[in-house]
């Protein structure tokens, strides 16, 4: 069984969303969607300044298996973009929650955050096999 | 061994060392280069039992079932190589005058006649080198077609291409390629698109839709003539993509189900070999809106001559995609290939391939493996999921696919379509017999036990060939691809 921290938010396109305290939000994929895709080789960022509406592709991870798009989970502006992952994509399959992190956004609309699912609902729509 | 590692400074092959008298000697000095080209110092024998041996590790259609079907390569019949290296066709130069060349022109018209009539399309032309190449063609003459409208001042609003998200991967980088935004269509529960949602999709943005029919999921698209309609009325351009070609060769014509533009893999769908990633044919057909952008060189004939027409007499020719008739060795084989098969014989080649499909569906799904979409008819190709083993038994469709080489079979593709997970799409093609089948559905239930009982012998397999399993993801992250010397 995959890993669901309580304290994230989710998506059902498999992204995790954790709340700063400078009022942004950080982005990654969650162990269940790392795990799917097997050992990523490759992941591509956005660069800081982006802005996204939410489902944008907001960045790439490729594995041996698959290409996957990540998307935008509200509309915002990018502010930090996980530099590392370029040289070591396979932090994200040992760290998804925490050195894996993708990129950091500011959500236009500062409720957005909360409106996402919670730990709870996406354990259950993992389980329920309907990805 | 790499064969650099054997060489020894000053062996010679005597076979293929420079003689006196050779045409090279007419080349310039100033051209000629100072230094040594890099290449092993061996002997003959030594280069003979090196590529020989290499050939032996291969697992190759000629050596193996290979159930990755026409999506790579079919059995390439051997009078098809034959025939195409006759010395008037293989001393041919590509710039021969169209007068001493009436032989090679006349295969060259006859199989875009073929490809016209056997995908319904009002006009073909032989010109791109490859599928991807075929793809970039084809959406390029939808732009082409675009821009010409409204008195040629364009129709600057139509920016989007729709590819339903089974589609190969290629399909949305051509449309990229050719400036267009993607827009992803989604598929619903059955393995069709999902109407509703192409409905909410098409408007006055929409340049085309490019579709594979059958899918990738391995399933004939059923409302194929409601989605022409719906793409049609707002305006929007057909792309057929051949990928699947096989299934329906000779049975349905995409020109009958609207399609305005298609491309065919003359490497794939008519058997011409492309080993080692070439060389490829990605032919375009076109229908009579498009027909004035099509690519050149096109073959024509005039009262029993024939000739190569190029830019000069299309104007709104999308150009060239490659010097000369591209490869035109491949589209001989492909020209002989269908004029041995002639129209009955394209018709079997989809009834045997959807045939023996449909029959390792049948036998699959009762020895129990699950089967993406049960409910469904399989095309030439059909999907197995093995969720269930790599969930409940922690083997997945790698482990399968590496064990199956243990027992001598090429594995089918796996983890494609992305949609399926753990799949397995089997492609079993129309010429393998009905015992080769039954062994390799022998040899999946037999790994399934060995899935249940020893799964550390499947999870770690091959263990009977050269190499153990390799380390794929050391091989994309450090690209090794050329010798260096010291």
């Amino acid at each position: 069984m995959s890993e669901i921290p309580q304290d994230l938010r989710y998506t059902k396109t498999h992204e995790w969303i954790m709340k700063n305290d400078e009022g942004t939000l950080t982005v990654g994929v969650t162990d269940h969607a790392q795990s799917l895709l097997g050992d990523l080789v490759f992941i591509e960022a956005p660069e800081e300044g982006t802005t996204f509406q939410e489902g944008d592709d907001s960045a790439v991870v490729e594995s041996v298996k698959a290409a996957s798009d990540v998307y935008a989970p509200v509309d915002g502006e990018v502010t930090a973009s996980n530099e590392v992952l370029g040289d070591t994509p396979e932090i994200i399959n040992n760290d998804p929650y925490g050195d894996g992190w993708i990129y950091k956004i500011k959500p236009e609309d500062a409720g957005a955050f909360d409106a996402l699912m919670d730990a709870e609902a996406y354990a259950e729509f993992v389980n329920s096999g309907d990805e | 061994m790499l064969v650099f590692e054997q060489a020894r400074t000053g062996r010679i092959n005597a076979a293929q060392s420079v003689k006196k008298d050779n045409v090279t000697n007419i080349i310039p000095e100033q051209f000629k280069r100072k230094t040594r080209p890099l290449l092993p110092e061996i002997s003959e024998m030594q280069a003979v039992r090196h590529y020989t041996r290499l050939s032996q590790k291969n697992f190759s259609i000629d050596t193996h079932f290979y159930p990755l079907g026409s999506c790579t390569m079919k059995y390439n019949p051997r009078a098809c190589n034959q025939l195409s290296m006759l010395p008037g066709l293989l001393n041919r130069h590509p710039a021969t005058p169209d007068s001493n060349s009436q032989g090679f022109l006349a295969c060259m018209y006859d199989l875009q006649e073929i490809l016209k009539d056997v995908t319904g399309m009002h006009e073909v032309s032989l010109a791109p080198m490859a599928g991807a190449q075929g793809e970039f063609a084809g959406v390029a003459m939808i732009r082409a077609y675009h821009d010409a409208q409204n008195g040629g001042k364009g129709d600057p609003a139509r920016t989007e291409i729709l590819v339903p998200d089974a589609a190969h991967g290629t399909n949305p980088a051509t449309a990229t390629m050719c400036n267009f935004k993607v827009k992803e269509i989604p598929t619903n529960s059955d393995g069709d698109v999902d109407i509703d949602a192409l409905k909410a999709a098409v408007g006055p943005q929409t340049a085309g839709i490019m579709l594979t029919n059958p899918s990738t999921l391995g399933v004939f698209e059923r409302k194929i003539k409601e989605i022409a309609g719906i793409v049609h009325d707002a305006g929007g351009l057909l792309y057929y993509d051949g990928a699947n070609l096989n299934a329906i060769l000779g049975k349905v014509k995409p020109g009958d189900m609207g399609f305005d533009v298609i491309h065919m893999n003359l490497h794939k769908t008519f058997s011409t070999p492309h080993g080692g990633g070439g060389p490829g044919a990605g032919p375009v057909g076109v229908s009579k809106r498009l027909e004035p952008y099509l690519p050149v060189p096109m073959v024509v004939e005039n009262e029993g001559e024939y000739h190569v027409v190029t830019e000069k007499s299309r104007s709104q020719s999308i150009g060239r995609l490659s010097a000369y008739m591209g490869n035109a060795g491949i589209l001989l084989r492909a020209y002989i290939y269908a004029r041995m098969l002639g129209s009955e014989g394209m018709q079997r080649v989809a009834e045997y391939a959807t045939l023996n499909a449909n029959y390792m569906l049948a036998v699959m799904q009762k020895s129990g493996f699950e089967i993406a979409y049960p409910e469904r008819r399989a095309t030439h190709e059909f999907i197995v999921t093995l969720k269930k083993q790599a969930k409940d038994l922690g083997v997945n469709t790698m482990d399968f696919a590496k064990r199956l080489l243990d027992y001598g079979f090429h594995a089918p593709t796996t983890y494609f379509p992305l949609l399926v997970p753990e799949c397995l799409l089997i492609e079993p093609t129309e010429t393998e017999t009905k015992q080769e089948l039954d062994d390799f559905m022998r040899a999946m239930i037999a790994i399934q036990k060995e899935a249940e009982t020893e799964p550390e012998i499947v999870k770690t397999a091959p263990h009977s060939l050269p190499v153990r399993r390799l380390d794929d993801v050391k091989a994309a992250k450090e690209l090794d691809l050329v010798w260096q010397s010291e």
